[in-house]
């Protein structure tokens, strides 16, 4: 057995890919999809710089086998905008400055968007424990906060 | 590396019996990928055991109690509607494991069968009488989880033998169990010591109890002693020096970056007092 098939969706659409039983689903997302969005901090499941979904669960692409995928639904950071226009949490990681080097920001805004679909109305203490498992080494975390939070106010408005 | 996802856990027993050189199983995969990148262990077979029918199954059973699939998540267990209202310490213990995306995957048996001694959800399915249902080319038997451990990273389970579901006892009432661990900080790190507790009381007496201490011991430990400290007591200050010092006398502890031997000791001993007064108070809530 060298290499195998594996069907999946990324982002809504119908992917197949071949891939060897060794390699993670992050390698297979940016070496083999072309989908380099997802981040390789750690590759040991500590950063979530390569947080995805897998059916709708988050988890660290990293800790997953390509082969685990087979049937999966994927979302990555690059099913997050809609075409040219950013989610209201990347906008708002944009005007809190919430960023600087960009490595965690995948991860950080695909771990944020899957809290907000929980609970659209999170406490402070909420968001700093849902996104302990994403290392940011240049903000300090404030500002990525308040932009979920400011993300979180403009949801609850729009609903 | 050859990887196998069977649909029966019998093929996966048959798998792993004809598979030579090293085999794992895969449930979450949160220390079987990490140790794969890290060529701790690259298995020359991986079995992933997720295409098993009622693998991610939580049920409550007719008397009560629960059989968790082996492949349910931390995530799926914080999330079910009633498991936390029987279990809270198992279920809170499992919590602390990792992060959210962690959560997403790691499960009950994966911790135990990595055999680390500071795992968080051991000592609290020790406590609550946690067993397993272990098969293996010979059939099934029934083990119990402080049987499992036999040092770092060692279990007694063999190479061809899979664990197949977990049983966890029906609660009752007057029922409480908690776990707590001591950490440096207050998320994403490894226990210093971790206890577990859980027990039942009528009338507001303690009559019966289990205490499984975490990380300081090469495996996870069940304390008699500290149980005895317990039962027929109201949780006084008696019983809670008493549980306190039985505690402590259960380690044997490593001197590590994360803590020294004395230090370990002695919160030991503070951790089985907050975690007994903690399972008290559910117990009693739940009379």
């Amino acid at each position: 057995m060298s290499k195998q098939v594996v069907s999946t969706k990324v982002n809504g659409d119908p992917v197949d890919f071949i891939c060897d039983p060794r390699e993670s689903l992050l390698d297979v997302l940016r070496d083999r999809l072309g989908l380099t969005g997802s981040k390789e901090g750690c590759g040991t499941g500590d950063c979530g710089a390569c947080s995805i979904t897998l059916d709708g669960r988050l988890v660290c692409s990293c800790l997953v086998l390509g082969v685990e995928a087979e049937g999966k639904e994927i979302g990555t950071i690059e099913g997050v905008a809609d075409g040219a226009d950013l989610h209201i949490l990347q906008e708002k990681i944009i005007d809190h400055a919430g960023l600087q080097c960009g490595v965690c920001t995948p991860g950080i805004i695909v771990a944020a968007k899957n809290l907000l679909e929980k609970n659209d109305n999170p406490t402070e203490t909420e968001i700093r424990y849902w996104l302990a498992g994403n290392l940011c080494r240049c903000t300090g975390y404030d500002k990525i906060i308040r932009a979920v939070q400011d993300a979180a106010a403009e949801l609850r408005k729009a609903a | 590396m050859k990887y196998f996802k069977p649909d029966s856990f019998d093929d996966a027993i048959e798998i792993a019996t004809k598979a030579e050189g090293t085999t794992r199983f895969l449930a979450g995969g949160t220390d079987v990928l990490v140790q794969l990148r890290a060529d701790i262990v690259t298995p020359d077979t991986l079995i992933d055991l997720k295409g098993i029918d009622g693998v991610s199954d939580i049920t409550q059973n007719n008397d009560g109690s629960w059989t968790l699939g082996v492949a349910v998540t931390g995530a799926e267990m914080s999330e079910h509607p009633t498991l936390e209202k029987d279990w809270p310490g198992v279920v809170e213990a499992m919590d602390l494991i990792g992060s959210t995306q962690v959560q997403g995957r790691a499960t009950l048996v994966g911790n135990l069968c990595n055999g680390s001694p500071a795992a968080d959800s051991v000592p609290a399915m020790v406590a609550a009488g946690v067993t397993l249902t272990v098969k293996g080319p010979n059939g099934s038997r029934e083990v119990a989880v402080e049987d499992v451990p036999t040092g770092p990273g060692k279990t007694s389970l063999s190479a061809d033998e899979v664990v197949t579901a977990v049983h966890i006892p029906a609660s009752g009432a007057g029922r409480g169990d908690a776990y707590e661990r001591f950490i440096p900080r207050t998320e994403m790190d490894i226990a210093v010591v971790g206890c577990g507790i859980s027990l039942r009381v009528v009338d507001n007496v303690i009559v019966e109890a289990r205490v499984a201490m975490g990380a300081v011991a090469p495996t996870i430990r069940l304390v008699p002693d500290a149980a005895t400290a317990l039962e027929g007591s109201t949780l006084d200050d008696a019983a809670l020096d008493a549980v306190a010092e039985a505690a402590r006398a259960a380690c044997s502890p490593i001197d590590d970056k994360r803590g020294t031997i004395e230090f370990r000791i002695d919160v030991a001993g503070v951790l089985a007092k907050r975690v007994a007064k903690t399972a008290y108070e559910r117990a009693r809530a739940a009379q």
